[in-house]
């Protein structure tokens, strides 16, 4: 039998056992939101954090009559997806009900994909910290419904319903079960989100829910086939998906390893225990008895229209990064960081436009992001534009200012958002290369400093960069370095 | 001058000629109403103080020359369309008091082109029946006697309100919904032209669901002609109804004046069988006759699947009306029972009180054949068979131009009767449900009376969206039939 394992002998994250050495087998499902304005059958609104009720039509409402009709922006976004998950994408599709009761699923049924899903098998690569790479293969993505919400904790006795979300257009995301570590599920839920984010078909915002996933783990000894799973429900941050699977392999391998049976069943992460916990059974579970959907028709998409959306699509972080290591040259974990985000890469790309790119990607990666962590603010808030942080580096590059200047020059330019040429006009720090300036600074401390002047003819070379200091904080940090250098080592007769 | 002898068509002619007005119509209606439903019980929600109103409107649009085709023409409408502001029922208890806040399309475009609401007629409880006796607002009585009997026949099912109303000309046409035999079964009972026209020709949109791949609107009348009235106003592409068809609506008022003269019309082999009451078979044999000489080619054919038809259907329509009735839980409209514990129980008491006993049979049926382990023996391959009834009908469309076979294998029978065996009222539909499997548009036409003096229809099966060629044909049986009798009980003081 077929091990269904692609990852082979490469395991680096184990539990050691009382009875041996086990390994982690996990696969998440990610129910990502669709960016689009509409809902997936109805034309009402997807604007989070709405007044409950307020985005809500009588089809998501299910009253009698009402019927579906596909949101062809969410069916784009959907292929997109795929697209940038190098996945297959399926020109025939189709939509089923899943039946179930709940107070937030007016309808009684989800519109799903069950059996032809939108999008087949893909594939996503991952990094990992100590540099290296796989592939998590992705089994398919199919569009369904969001459920409404229910809020059971704002009265003593009723539960209340807020159908906003309800009908909202989700992505579910099935990976195979090719998951090795909480590091690799971290990595692949990261990368997930990276690409989301890069094709604008969800904002993978955890936070708000728009990004969760189901976690499924089992635990083996190497080299054997599959053991139970267990599906542990709307994990929705990474943190907690990395110690959620933590947890649920402990407790498996403690099971097995007590001569116990893990039992196939539903169950929640709590976080603030650490810990995983029963939620149903397979015996509970739902016979969801999914049937096509008959108020639609089978999706049928032309060849020539997903070639139309590979073409638009944009650029996304593994190319890019690629081409900001080959063009810029870029080391590659640089290159990753400037990629992480879309924003920042468009930011690097326009200050790295024309100007020195290593130099640029110092300045991003450093200064700018201390600043955006020390200030509190983002790419998109900060008052520090990509044009006027380019605008520093060219002072820099024709000597208006030199290096020490500039992070002064950086720090108002963070406080104010003025351009850097207004900050160095206004606050006089233009750099001195007048010579007959620097001479003048030159014999001041030479005059003040005697004592050091004699060490340094005594043989005290090491005094040079003293020196070198003094005439700075003499010119107030503004000369130009090396004509300062030059003026000294000629003063002091150095070769 | 009998108003209410009118047809449509007689009536829009006088109506323009200004030999009456729309509100003295209409007010013939409503009287003929307020006489006879309290014993027809034809009407579940009658509105009067609408119908003039919409009478006036109608004189002042013909006055200004602006008057639509159906300009003051009073119909019933089957209370399974949702109209704005007038409570729509579905004949169950569970809407006992909605009043939708949308007009459903078929309706609007009735309204859009003059016609006047009499009310909302009777109908099964969610069209799940085949005698009206299923409604939770009481038995429908048919209009029609047995010669020397006073016994309370039924006038078929679902749309028996519908049908009552038009045959006692209490309503000059009405709109029913045809998902085994709806339309056919009904106006086969109560001596009506009744056309279910091809699935996608009208929208569902507004239409309370029953079974979402077979319901499909269509009107009755007492005319051929005036079912072709009614279709071109009720028919035409919706954007909101995914399966609803965009192709333009043909004149099929005109198309019933063609004639049937070089076509060729199929008597399917498989329903003849040794059971058919021989009144049936003779009817058959002279409408066939009434063809042949005027000019059409009998020819026979075989639908080997079709004796597969009523056991297919009472498999697919259950699971779809299993899921589209879950949306009936109480909790965002409709009846709702309180006092239990939790949702479970406000779902539970709610359903069990709200449904009749054929709903709850019929959701029990489907929920069965949908559920795991029963959906590959029922649903699939009542699926797998629904594909060959189709294939049947393309077939024998490759040879015939129409096909012509009785509409019911009996007249109207006694309220009271076949109620305690299921099966023996599902065996109603034998004839009408596999068009309705098929698609196909198929049309009942009174052809004769029985030796009780009940009427009998023959139904015209046509090719998907060719209805032109049913109306000719029906229009070409009719004029041999020359059925001019009339029901007991019959608006104008007749009986």
């Amino acid at each position: 039998m077929p091990l269904g394992d692609r990852g082979g002998a490469r395991v680096s994250y184990t539990i050691e056992g009382s009875t041996g050495t086990w390994e982690i087998v996990c696969g998440l499902e990610v129910h990502a939101q669709v960016i689009s304005k509409s809902k997936l059958f109805s034309g009402a609104a997807t604007d989070f954090g709405a007044e409950p009720n307020t985005q809500v039509s009588f089809v998501d409402a299910a009253f009698p009559g009402m019927l579906p009709v596909l949101n062809g922006e969410c069916v784009a976004q959907a292929v997109r997806t795929g697209l940038g998950l190098n996945a297959q994408i399926n020109l025939m599709s189709r939509f089923d009900r899943k039946n179930y009761f709940y107070a937030d699923l007016p309808s009684g049924y989800q519109i799903s994909q069950f059996e032809h899903p939108i999008v087949g098998r893909g594939e996503v690569e991952i990094e990992l910290a100590d540099g290296s790479t796989r592939q998590i293969g992705v089994t398919r993505l199919h569009l369904e419904q969001d459920a409404g919400k229910s809020l059971h904790d704002q009265d003593p006795a009723r539960s209340f319903i807020d159908l906003n979300r309800c009908g909202v257009a989700l992505m579910e995301i099935v990976s195979e079960p090719d998951i090795r570590s909480p590091e690799e599920a971290g990595a692949y839920l990261r990368k997930l989100r990276i690409v989301l984010r890069y094709l604008g078909t969800c904002d993978g915002n955890m936070d708000e829910g728009s990004m969760r996933a189901d976690v499924n783990v089992s635990v083996r000894h190497a080299g054997e086939p599959f053991r139970t799973r267990c599906e542990v429900k709307n994990v929705n941050s990474v943190r907690f998906v990395m110690q959620a699977i933590e947890a649920e392999a402990r407790r498996q391998v403690e099971i097995w390893e007590s001569g116990g049976e893990v039992v196939q069943e539903t169950r929640l992460f709590d976080p603030a225990r650490g810990e995983t916990r029963s939620m149903r059974s397979k015996e509970d579970a739902h016979d969801y008895r999914y049937f096509p959907d008959p108020d639609l028709l089978p999706l049928v998409l032309e060849q020539g229209w997903v070639e139309a959306l590979k073409a638009s699509l944009p650029e996304l972080p593994d190319a890019k990064r690629a081409r900001f290591m080959r063009d810029f040259g870029l080391p590659q974990y640089d290159a990753g960081v400037l990629v992480a985000e879309q924003a920042v890469a468009d930011f690097y790309e326009t200050v790295a436009k024309g100007r020195d790119p290593r130099l640029a990607a110092n300045w991003v990666t450093g200064d700018f992001f201390a600043a955006l962590n020390r200030t509190g603010t983002t790419i998109e808030t900060t008052p520090v534009s990509a044009q006027n942080l380019g605008g520093l580096l060219d002072l820099m590059a024709d000597a208006t200012i030199n290096g020490r200047i500039a992070k002064d020059v950086f720090e108002a330019m963070v406080e104010t958002g003025a351009s850097a040429l207004q900050i160095v006009e206004e606050r006089e720090l233009r750099q001195v290369t007048d010579t007959g300036a620097i001479d003048a600074a030159v014999e001041l401390v030479l005059a003040a400093n005697p004592d050091k002047l004699a060490e340094y003819k005594a043989g005290k070379e090491k005094l040079f960069g003293f020196f070198v200091g003094q005439v700075m904080k003499a010119m107030a940090g503004k000369g130009n370095p090396a004509l300062v250098n030059e003026a000294i080592k000629k003063r002091l007769g150095v070769a | 001058m009998i108003l209410t002898d009118f047809t449509i068509a007689g009536a829009s002619e006088a109506l323009r000629d200004k030999t009456f007005s729309a509100r003295e119509l209409t007010q013939a209606h409503i009287d003929a109403v307020e006489k006879l439903n309290p014993r027809l019980n034809a009407f579940i929600t009658f509105t009067p103080d609408l119908a003039a109103r919409q009478a006036d409107a109608a004189d002042a649009a013909i006055a200004a020359g602006k008057a639509g085709p159906l300009a003051g023409i009073p119909l019933a409408i089957k209370d399974l369309f949702c109209t704005e502001g007038v409570r729509t029922t579905a004949g169950s208890k569970i809407l006992e008091n909605f009043v939708p806040p949308y007009e459903s399309t078929v309706s609007a475009n009735l309204l859009r082109d003059g016609a006047v609401f009499l009310g909302k007629a009777n109908l099964d409880e969610f069209a799940m029946g085949s005698s009206n006796m299923t409604s939770a607002f009481g038995v429908v009585e048919n209009p029609w006697k047995r010669r020397h009997s006073d016994a309370a026949l039924v006038p078929g099912g679902s749309s028996g309100g519908s049908a009552a109303a038009v045959s006692a000309r209490i309503a000059m046409g009405a709109t029913g919904t045809d998902t085994g035999g709806s339309i056919r079964q009904p106006a086969a009972f109560c001596g009506l032209a009744g056309i279910k026209p091809t699935y996608g020709r009208c929208s569902r949109w507004g239409v309370v669901a029953f079974a979402s791949s077979l319901d499909q609107p269509g009107p009755f009348a007492r005319t051929v002609r005036d079912c072709a009235i009614l279709l071109s106003s009720m028919a035409g592409f919706d954007a909101k109804d995914s399966t609803s068809v965009n192709l333009p609506v043909p004149d099929f008022e005109a198309a019933c004046h063609r004639g049937v003269k070089g076509l060729r019309i199929g008597v399917p082999l498989e329903y003849r069988n040794d059971n058919m009451p021989a009144e049936i078979e003779t009817l058959w044999r002279r409408g066939l006759g009434w063809l042949r000489d005027s000019g059409a080619e009998i020819v026979d054919v075989s639908l080997p699947h079709t004796k597969y038809g009523l056991a297919t259907y009472y498999i697919v329509a259950p699971a779809e009306a299993s899921s589209n009735l879950a949306r009936y839980d109480g909790v965002r409209f409709g009846l709702r029972q309180e006092g239990g514990h939790d949702l479970t129980d406000l779902y539970e008491t709610t359903r069990a009180a709200g449904f009749g006993a054929e709903v709850k049979r019929r959701i029990m049926i489907g929920t069965y054949v949908l559920s795991a382990g029963y959906y590959d023996a029922y649903y699939l391959r009542a699926q797998k068979i629904r594909a060959l009834i189709l294939r049947d009908f393309t077939d024998a469309f490759a040879k015939v131009d129409a096909l012509l076979t009785p509409t019911a294998p009996s007249a109207a029978f006694a309220q009271g009767e076949k109620m305690d065996d299921p099966v023996a009222m599902y065996l109603n539909d034998i004839f009408t449900v596999p068009a309705s499997m098929a698609g196909v548009p198929a049309m009942s036409v009174p052809a004769g009376l029985d030796a009780q003096g009940l009427p009998l229809g023959l139904q015209v099966i046509g090719r998907p969206y060719d209805e032109e060629t049913v109306f000719a044909v029906a229009q070409v049986m009719e004029d041999a039939a020359g059925f001019s009798a009339c029901p007991s009980v019959i608006a104008g003081g007749r009986a």
